[in-house]
């Protein structure tokens, strides 16, 4: 983001690989948890939480159509955010672990939903500030309706946690499950670091600690136990294309419409 | 509508009168201008015209409908260069609204938006005004869900009159 040491030499531009990268990584985060969490569509708990669901599975989708149509254009390769969308293979995916984890029960969908909308309300947060103005203005729409995400994902961590032995029993596990997910989501490589020192992107580690304090805070108040920090795994992440095994048949009843019609129009 | 003598080039408040006429599809009772939606006009010296709008939810599936709608009804007054921008900034909010369109949204029984609030990014089980039933006005209401049967609505029910309705949610 925009330096606060009030320096007068305004940062470099970032190569454009580096904006295309920290693009689908942010695209690709709401396009695979927007088509998990559509998953739930005609399945949910009850029918107000099923409307639910789907609606926020229709907001992620939505500004992963915003995102990915940018970095298409960023590309300029031709590739619009369909294209993007169903025509790449697992590997050139740049979404988190954390995301593309199976929804499991309403507990692990809820554990998985709060903990990527903390990561989501303080990333585009500081994202308003970036030096690329669309995607500042995007991040400045898509904030909005992250806020009303994380009161539902974080309204219902509270009523599961403290709620009876069963329903804190499942969130409880759910949050060990996923924990060792988190790490990765404040895991710079060279892409982040160099969005951050040209102003584009944030500085992970701010993230990090403005991701933690909330989410203690919010664990605690659902009286759970924050799980003990676990290291983050050696060697390629999830950004730079290693996937758990889970993105591939994602991927596969995602894309195989469009890719048995391709250029279908409806 | 078409006018096939028309030689003058449109003015903007032509283009808004238009627009008067080119309604949302999920709530027909507001127009594209009642929504605030529409960010300018443009009229180049040849007469093309440019409408820039702004979606409200990114999610929105109706927007694809509404830029439809709106080049459609340009076209059919006869103008015949028309073109739709996209504009994410500033981002929409319902305080654009315009009052007398509120009063439009609740005789449709839809409760219009409070005020867009700007607060912080955590407000958990948050307690907020109460909303007004727009079926008998009762304030005994509550919340069912902030996400509604559209992305712009919430599920509410009255205690007073005992009946479901949806209020258009302030953003």
């Amino acid at each position: 983001m925009s330096g606060s040491k009030g320096s007068v030499t305004p940062p470099a531009a970032p190569p454009p690989n580096v904006v295309f990268e920290t693009l689908l990584r942010l695209g690709d985060d709401r396009l695979v948890l927007g088509h998990r969490v559509s998953q739930w569509c005609g399945h949910g708990p009850i029918l107000e939480e099923d409307i639910a669901l789907s609606n926020i599975a229709l907001d992620l989708v939505g500004q992963a159509t915003m995102l990915l149509h940018l970095a298409g254009e960023v590309e300029g390769a031709g590739r619009d955010e369909d294209a993007l969308a169903y025509f790449r293979d697992e590997i050139h995916f740049r979404n988190c672990l954390l995301v593309e984890q199976p929804n499991g029960d309403f507990g692990v969908t809820i554990v998985r939903q709060f903990l990527f909308d903390v990561y989501s309300a303080v990333q585009f947060d500081a994202l308003t500030r970036s030096a690329h103005p669309e995607l500042a203005a995007i991040a400045a729409k898509s904030l909005k309706e992250v806020k009303y995400h994380l009161r539902h994902s974080g309204d219902w961590l509270l009523k599961l946690g403290d709620g009876t032995a069963e329903s804190h029993g499942r969130v409880q596990h759910a949050l060990n499950s996923l924990w060792r997910f988190t790490p990765e989501l404040f895991a710079a490589d060279d892409i982040d670091r160099a969005a951050f020192a040209t102003g584009i992107g944030p500085d992970t580690a701010a993230l990090q600690a403005q991701w933690i304090s909330i989410v203690r805070d919010v664990v605690e108040r659902a009286t759970l136990t924050l799980p003990a920090d676990v290291p983050i795994r050696a060697g390629r992440t999830a950004r730079q294309g290693a996937h758990s095994e889970h993105l591939g048949h994602m991927l596969a009843e995602m894309q195989i419409v469009a890719r048995s019609h391709p250029g279908a129009q409806w | 509508m078409v006018d096939p003598e028309r030689t003058a080039v449109p003015t903007r408040d032509e283009v808004w009168a238009i627009l008067d006429t080119v309604m949302d599809p999920e709530v027909p009772v507001l127009s594209v201008r009642d929504l605030g939606i529409v960010r300018n006009v443009e009229i180049d010296a040849g007469g093309a015209v440019t409408v820039t709008v702004t979606p409200t939810y990114s999610g929105c599936p109706a927007i694809l409908v509404i830029e439809r709608d709106i080049a459609d009804a340009i076209a059919a007054a006869g103008i015949p260069s028309v073109q739709v921008k996209t504009t994410f900034s500033p981002p929409w909010t319902t305080d654009w609204i315009a009052p007398d369109a509120r009063a439009r949204l609740k005789a449709y029984g839809i409760a219009p938006p409070g005020r867009a609030e700007s607060g912080g990014l955590v407000q958990l089980m948050r307690a907020r005004p109460a909303v007004q039933c727009p079926y008998c006005d009762s304030f005994e209401t509550e919340v069912r869900s902030e996400f509604g049967t559209t992305a712009c609505k919430s599920l509410c029910w009255c205690r007073g009159c005992r009946q479901p309705f949806e209020e258009f949610k302030a953003i």
